[in-house]
């Protein structure tokens, strides 16, 4: 195996953190800790806001209120993974030239694209065309991004969406594993991740907007 | 320099996998040239006067033809905004983009240029001077166009502003282009058309960047 990067002990904090689309905030005051080796599962109905709150922790919609920081990180370099619902994968490249073009892009700090594909479980597949996959193998070959450039932070949308009982078993030792490096993620999911240590997870349920919704 | 050659090949590589894309917008260049003597009439001298700006127009609307695929497919399956926080700064990713973009959809242009000057009676010297302003005048056009794609890119449907948008901002791309062909001081034109491309290629990258991470997702 290739020698494991420890990651610098880090902690993303939010702080009265409001997030929410066109102006409509979408969740409640957020006030949220997360240090190195954890992992917040974000739980919460259809519309209440999960990817919202992962799309602003990865910078890309500006919140309502509040701020969050990921304290003790480089911010010269991109600190996180974002894996969200649409995968990023081009049709019309291979398999190893999708993955290969992001290693080039995010920094080659990672497991090589070989080591990566076969952990997935897509080595076979590397030379086929990307749009030849099922949407399974897509989302994996989207999760094999996260090993091959190490970064601290992992924002995923629903990682377990379209993979088989296998594929969910791949995500938890994936995750594992990145916590077990010194790494944090923040996960929205409605498939119940059950990581080995239950210790390091944490769990926020977003939607209290909705009346009558269980606390 | 990895992750830019990187990103070079990508788009190259897509670009080139996309089908009849590149035949497409030739065609469409070579066609609207080929209208105008049917428009027109068939008078030569008419044509021959005409030619420099009918291959002009041809070549600025074939290139906004090809605009919504600049950064639209890339906005669509989510890589726009992983590359946000790619290790390469967005500008480098819109620079690669634009010099990919310029060498599908200007360079076979230009390489078609020769049936567009057939067909309007245009004489030789005449020819390689559009050929010249072509060459130099087009890279402002992928520029303009770079910048009007990204400004868009998440409104859906977008793809149709953009040509709009872009229109004023190419004038002055036709008036020096058409310029150096015709005008008598065509030197002094092309070291217009040379400037403007220059510098719209120098500043695009940034204007487009800045466009597509101030645009919500």
């Amino acid at each position: 195996m290739t020698p494991r990067q420890v990651f610098s002990p880090l902690s993303m904090r939010a702080t009265g953190l409001v997030c929410g689309r066109g102006g409509m905030a979408l969740t409640q005051q957020l006030t949220v800790s997360v240090a190195s080796g954890q992992c917040l599962l974000l739980r919460g109905p259809n519309g209440s806001g999960k990817t919202t709150l992962l799309l602003t922790l990865a910078g890309v919609i500006a919140p309502l209120a509040g701020a969050y920081v990921l304290e003790g990180a480089d911010t010269e370099v991109p600190n996180l993974h974002y894996c969200g619902h649409r995968n990023a994968i081009k049709p019309r490249l291979s398999v190893l030239e999708n993955l290969q073009f992001w290693r080039a892009a995010n920094g080659a700090t990672g497991e090589p694209t070989a080591a990566a594909l076969e952990e997935v479980g897509l080595a076979a597949l590397a030379s086929l065309d990307a749009g030849y996959l099922s949407a399974g193998q897509t989302r994996r070959l989207a999760l094999a991004r996260l090993l091959v450039s190490h970064r601290p932070l992992w924002l995923l949308d629903e990682p377990t969406a379209a993979l088989d009982v296998e594929g969910h078993d791949l995500v938890t030792r994936l995750l594992d594993r990145h916590l077990d490096m010194g790494g944090l993620a923040i996960a929205a999911t409605h498939d119940p991740i059950t990581l080995p240590d239950p210790a390091r997870m944490e769990t926020l349920v977003l939607g209290a907007r909705i009346a009558g919704a269980p606390s | 320099m990895m992750a830019f050659r990187a990103m070079l090949l990508r788009e190259l590589r897509l670009a080139l996998r996309g089908g009849g894309d590149m035949l497409t917008l030739v065609l469409f260049f070579v066609i609207t040239g080929a209208i105008v003597p049917f428009a027109v009439g068939p008078d030569r001298e008419l044509l021959a006067r005409i030619a420099p700006g009918v291959v002009w127009i041809a070549a600025f609307l074939a290139m906004l033809l090809g605009l919504d695929r600049l950064f639209r497919p890339d906005h669509e399956d989510g890589s726009l905004i992983l590359l946000r926080q790619a290790e390469l700064p967005l500008s480098a990713v819109v620079a690669a983009k634009l010099i990919v973009h310029w060498a599908v959809s200007a360079l076979p242009l230009i390489v078609a240029s020769p049936f567009v000057a057939m067909l309007l009676a245009m004489d030789v010297a005449t020819f390689w001077r559009t050929l010249l302003s072509l060459l130099m005048g087009t890279p402002a056009l992928a520029a303009f166009g770079a910048v009007g794609a990204a400004v868009t890119v998440s409104i859906r449907r977008g793809g149709l502003i953009a040509p709009i948008l872009i229109a004023p901002l190419s004038i002055p791309v036709l008036i020096f282009g058409t310029g150096s062909i015709t005008a008598s001081q065509s030197g002094a034109a092309l070291l217009f058309l040379a400037a403007l491309s220059l510098m719209a290629t120098a500043l695009a990258p940034f204007a487009a960047a800045l466009a597509i991470s101030s645009g919500e997702d």
